[in-house]
């Protein structure tokens, strides 16, 4: 998908970084990490360094959006200037982050229970301080512990994953250069309950027989997250305050 | 403007008035589930554009526009050329849609228009910018513009429609001492894949091939699915809420039968 010389991603059956083809990135999270926001979160996951924190129920701004049965939810996923490999990119929302940010928007809404909240908004507000693709599958990921911490109540919890094609195999979590040069990238969001496919976006050429394939991975990788999902949680009650960011 | 007590009611009550009729069978408009609305596809509607179509899907009319440039190419790729799509809501298309910069709705337009053609014609085995390297730090833009002229339901499916048509007319102009001359034509877009997408609107347990404007307004989720002549799924969006694996595949194999259909409107 990429420009350049186009590198072999799969040597030997292994990955450019060793990884095999059901294998995630190594993921950290941990709950709690900002003082301010009612809820936080911040995921490493491989190179990318990602921090959520969620304000609300609070009153809705400007008010004649205020829906009397439900809260409103609003979210916004931005990188940092700094974010990427290449040059300085401009700060603040663009046409890639606006996407993202509905899209991550319409995956809290179907699992937040707004109806307890009438007349307010819930903000979730994610920022993506480092970058190496499966940016917006960790914000998901965050933004899911986030809301948790801040105690809003959901009917389930969440995990993003993406799955994509790389060398002609169908590969869990693609990298950077995975997905720079690979051939397919499918970012998903799961429910761990019900399994319910929240996020699902494709880009590249697939089959329907690798599609298949590349979701049934993506729904047995995200329990995987899900545990680490918990156990950021529980982890966090367990300090007596934020011990604040360690990146 | 956000719900009123007003909307939130006239949306459950709609979306009640639908299941009744879906549990019989039918939609609102008499169609079947899996059914398009009449649609239409005219290429070569703008003379002043390098390629165009006006595509109708019911009553829904959208124009895209081509235009090529000589532009200079992006630092890291300084032999490629560039493909861009951008989306206009107009203000005349609907009630509901306001002049003033894009929003996350005409963003994920152009964007899921363009990763349905990028995916196929541009990133796949045979790019349609194969030959847009001019001269040394001179490449050929291509730009579609998606014009929304009458929003009445599924613009996904009739931009793609449109931007196909648009793509399939588009004559390469000739370039020459720096300048491109729009007069003369090289020829036209080497197209293999000819990408369209499906929009299929989940409401409670069923699934609906080309959702009306009420349709959409009371779906519990919608996904977009783009798929190729040569049997392949180029692109994907969910919006809105959840669906199920086989619900998603289920919607997979409705693309991939109505795109084989809609292409017919182009080729």
């Amino acid at each position: 998908m990429g420009g350049g010389e186009k590198p072999k991603l799969i040597i030997d059956g292994k990955r450019i970084d060793g990884r095999g083809l059901d294998d995630s990135r190594p993921v950290k999270i941990e709950a709690g990490v900002l003082n301010e926001a009612e809820g936080s979160a911040y995921v490493e996951w491989g190179g990318n360094k990602v921090l959520a924190g969620v304000y609300g129920p609070r009153e809705c701004i400007p008010k004649h959006d205020a829906n009397p049965f439900k809260a409103l939810m609003k979210c916004r996923y931005t990188m940092s200037p700094f974010a990427s490999k290449e040059e300085h990119s401009r700060s603040g929302p663009n046409r890639r982050s606006i996407e993202i940010s509905k899209v991550i928007r319409e995956v809290f809404e179907s699992l937040v229970i707004t109806e307890l909240f009438p007349m307010t908004q819930i903000d979730v507000y994610i920022d993506v301080l480092q970058a190496e693709g499966g940016t917006r599958v960790s914000a998901i990921t965050a933004a899911a512990v986030a809301l948790a911490d801040a105690g809003i109540p959901m009917k389930d919890m969440v995990s993003g994953i993406a799955v994509g094609k790389i060398d002609g195999e169908i590969a869990v979590d693609l990298g950077r250069d995975e997905d720079n040069f690979g051939q397919s990238d499918v970012p998903m969001a799961v429910s761990h309950r019900n399994k319910d496919i929240l996020l699902l976006q494709m880009d590249g050429l697939l089959t329907k027989a690798e599609f298949e394939r590349a979701m049934d991975k993506a729904i047995s990788a995200s329990e995987k997250l899900h545990a680490l999902q918990s156990d950021a949680i529980v982890r966090s009650y367990e300090k007596l305050e934020s011990e604040g960011l360690s990146l | 403007m956000g719900e009123s007590a007003k909307d939130v009611v006239m949306h459950d009550i709609k979306k009640g008035v639908l299941l009744d009729i879906f549990k019989k069978g039918e939609r609102m408009d008499g169609r079947g589930f899996e059914d398009y609305r009449p649609i239409s596809v005219k290429k070569g509607v703008i003379a002043t554009a390098e390629g165009s179509a006006l595509a109708k899907i019911g009553k829904t009319q959208i124009l895209v526009g081509a235009k090529f440039d000589a532009v200079t190419p992006f630092a890291d790729r300084p032999n490629e050329g560039v493909f861009s799509v951008n989306c206009e809501f107009l203000p005349l298309a609907s009630p509901t849609f306001e002049p003033g910069p894009p929003n996350e709705n005409s963003i994920q337009l152009a964007r899921v228009t363009d990763r349905g053609i990028r995916s196929a014609e541009v990133e796949g085995d045979s790019p349609i910018t194969a030959n847009f390297f001019l001269e040394e730090g001179k490449v050929l833009a291509l730009y579609l513009d998606i014009y929304v002229l009458d929003h009445s339901g599924n613009m996904t499916d009739a931009a793609s429609l449109a931007a196909m048509g648009a793509l399939m007319s588009a004559k390469i102009p000739k370039y020459s001492e720096g300048k491109l001359v729009r007069t003369e034509s090289i020829g036209g877009l080497p197209l293999k894949h000819f990408p369209i997408s499906t929009t299929i609107a989940k409401i409670d347990k069923y699934l609906l091939v080309d959702p009306s404007k009420e349709e959409n307004l009371v779906a519990d989720s919608t996904l977009t699915i783009t798929t190729t002549q040569t049997g392949l799924l180029a692109s994907m969006q969910k919006t809105k809420g959840a669906m199920s694996r086989d619900e998603v595949l289920q919607a997979v194999d409705i693309a991939f039968k109505k795109g084989d259909e809609l292409r017919k409107y182009i080729l």
